[in-house]
């Protein structure tokens, strides 16, 4: 739309702007994803059974199985973590404020790391564990914590951004109607919170599907067990099935993509802010 | 229902926002919280309705100590300042929400909801957001979903603060008319001294977290306790002078006998004249000189030069045979009808910031 308010027709120098941003998008997006295409493409029938073999579907799966899990406790962290965040006021909250990113900068192979010389067994907890028949290292547990340790963080900013744009004025007014905490959360503050829970739940799958190296380490990436879509990329490069690679790489970017696209329609829908 | 607040302290981290604030409110009655912005009214508000925990002193509702009872158990309804309507439930959603998180059945949510959307004049808007509405439906749709559960007192955090002027002038006869039937025992809370005034049984002035003065509003403007509160209530000339057999002289104008001076003799004063309490006439020997004459409404507002250079202003009603011959570059004698005085004490009274949203003209040397 031209005439959409904002918005305008390059002029000079925005021209070359405008030129440098469509040669990054489509030089470093664009060209690598059509070449992945291609490949899939010239041997069409070895990538599907490459694909529908057990072991890809079974990789396939727990990828999908372990998003599923990371968006329910992620949900549920992520609230509470928010309300806990902007809503008390604590001893060590700014320390805690600033922690919670911290997933997104250190490296998920060092995050996979320190949790097996947590979890691992000859980790801090390993005797522990063990004596509890416990298995978390190399195990779906393993795969779980890691995830939700990485994805976390995304589901938790994005609420708590939301909270504190919303302020407390509406369960302020919840109160004073009568409303217990339980019903302000559920009836006020939850439902404010639909538009941030999609925008979280969006990037916790997104990130979920594409976690590597933390799920390498942590769970091994043991074919039929704790093998998850980027790790059997990862084996199936090493072992020199690049049919399977490829068709399981453009799964992978097939599903970001449609998650990309599914949240930009919700947000240009109607009474969506 | 009855309220009575003693002696309520609130302290936000260094600063002391409310003072030792003390009033009492009758059944029934339509009372004003008054004074500039950030005086601490909107925090003795939210004490009041328990979204505040104050620091000391003591709020009764009915003759029941409140100060450990939960906002949500205190039967009391409050219009936030800035709607805090509920923004994914519709009208008739708001209003009935009281209701419903007290186990109302549907059927009087419903009713209720219809009595009350009729009684604001918003019937036919239950299924609107509050996105889809203008300011001043906002406004009445806060205060039906605040008065929905039949509370016993209303609390109104400066409730037209955010509608236009227009819209705010109707808002103000409607909520005392609202007042008039439903005899909810209401404070409100503004800035504005004209909605205090229109609006209000009686008026608290509140000055840095301290209650200058509380009375009905007549009593407020014609015998104001502090300069503040003479200065706050209306537009105001002020003069320093020195008091003489109880009355005092400022560059050629006499004032009468000050009320808040009498008795005083030799001591320095601040001399406060509101602008209807003067009286200018054509005089070519006169004390001044008119420099605009701009009407503003169904008055008109004089301003002219005192021969010291002080300026001074009075406003008259349009027609008003005062302004006979009044014209830019008249010389005009003044005569003070009224007029009160404060000593003036020390440099800390005098040198205090008095923030008023009323214009304040000295026309002394300080």
């Amino acid at each position: 739309m031209a005439s959409a308010p904002g918005r305008s027709r390059p002029v000079g120098a925005a021209w070359l702007v405008v030129a440098a941003v469509a040669l990054y998008v489509g030089g470093l997006l664009v060209v690598p994803l059509l070449a992945l295409t291609r490949a899939v493409l010239a041997d069409l029938p070895g990538v599907a059974s490459a694909l529908t073999a057990a072991d890809a579907l079974r990789a396939l799966a727990l990828s999908v199985g372990l998003a599923a899990i990371s968006l329910v406790l992620n949900g549920v962290a992520g609230v509470t973590g928010a309300l806990v965040l902007t809503r008390q006021r604590f001893l060590g909250r700014r320390l805690l404020d600033a922690l919670v990113d911290l997933p997104l900068a250190v490296s998920p192979v060092m995050t996979g790391l320190a949790f097996l010389l947590l979890f691992g067994r000859n980790g801090l907890l390993g005797p522990v564990l063990q004596s509890l028949g416990v298995k978390i290292a190399f195990a779906l547990p393993g795969l779980v914590i890691a995830t939700v340790f990485v994805t976390l963080p995304f589901m938790l900013r994005e609420l708590a951004l939301v909270l504190e744009e919303l302020g407390t004025s509406e369960e302020d007014a919840a109160s004073t109607l009568g409303a217990s905490a339980w019903q302000t959360f559920w009836l006020v503050t939850l439902p404010n919170l639909r538009e941030g829970l999609t925008l979280g739940a969006t990037l916790t799958v997104a990130r979920a599907l594409g976690e590597f190296g933390a799920v390498l380490v942590l769970g091994g990436a043991i074919t039929g067990r704790t093998d998850t879509a980027t790790t059997f990329i990862h084996n199936a490069m090493e072992e020199r099935h690049t049919t399977s690679a490829y068709g399981m790489a453009l799964v992978l970017a097939a599903a970001a993509a449609a998650l990309l696209l599914l949240l930009q329609r919700r947000s240009q829908m109607p009474g969506v802010k | 229902m009855g309220i009575r607040v003693q002696n309520l302290v609130k302290n936000f981290g260094p600063n002391r926002v409310v003072d030792d604030v003390s009033f009492e409110v009758r059944p029934g009655e339509l009372v004003a919280l008054l004074g500039p912005s950030g005086g601490g009214k909107s925090t003795v508000l939210r004490i009041i309705a328990g979204l505040e925990q104050a620091d000391g002193g003591e709020v009764w509702l009915d003759g029941r100590r409140v100060d450990a009872v939960h906002a949500r158990e205190r039967q009391v309804g409050f219009v936030f300042q800035h709607y805090a309507l509920f923004r994914h439930m519709t009208v008739a959603g708001n209003v009935a929400f009281g209701l419903r998180v007290q186990g109302a059945t549907a059927q009087d949510q419903t009713a209720r909801v219809k009595h009350l959307l009729g009684l604001m004049g918003l019937a036919g808007l239950e299924d609107r957001l509050p996105a889809q509405l203008s300011g001043g439906q906002r406004q009445r749709v806060a205060l039906a979903r605040a008065l929905a559960p039949a509370p016993k007192l209303l609390l109104l955090d400066e409730p037209f603060g955010a509608v236009d002027a227009k819209v705010r002038e109707e808002l103000r006869r409607w909520l005392r008319k609202l007042h008039d039937e439903v005899h909810t025992t209401s404070i409100f809370v503004t800035h504005d001294q004209e909605e205090a005034f229109a609006v209000s049984d009686r008026v608290m002035v509140i000055r840095q977290g301290r209650l200058e003065q509380a009375g009905a509003p007549m009593e407020i403007l014609d015998h104001p306790a502090t300069e503040f509160v003479a200065r706050f209530v209306g537009e105001v000339n002020v003069f320093d002078a020195t008091m003489h057999a109880g009355t005092a002289r400022v560059a050629g104008v006499t004032f009468p006998p000050c009320e808040g001076a009498e008795g005083v003799d030799g001591t320095p004063v601040r001399v406060i004249v509101r602008a209807y309490d003067l009286k200018f006439w054509k005089d070519d020997a006169g004390v001044a000189r008119v420099d605009r004459v701009l009407p503003i409404g169904d008055r008109v507002r004089v301003e002219a030069t005192l021969d010291d250079g002080a300026p001074l202003f009075a406003q008259f009603p349009r027609r008003s045979s005062l302004l006979t011959g009044i014209h830019a570059g008249t010389r005009i004698a003044v005569e003070v009808t009224h007029a009160r005085a404060w000593p003036i004490e020390g440099a800390s009274h005098a040198g205090a910031p008095i923030a008023t949203t009323s214009e304040v003209r000295s026309a002394a040397p300080r």
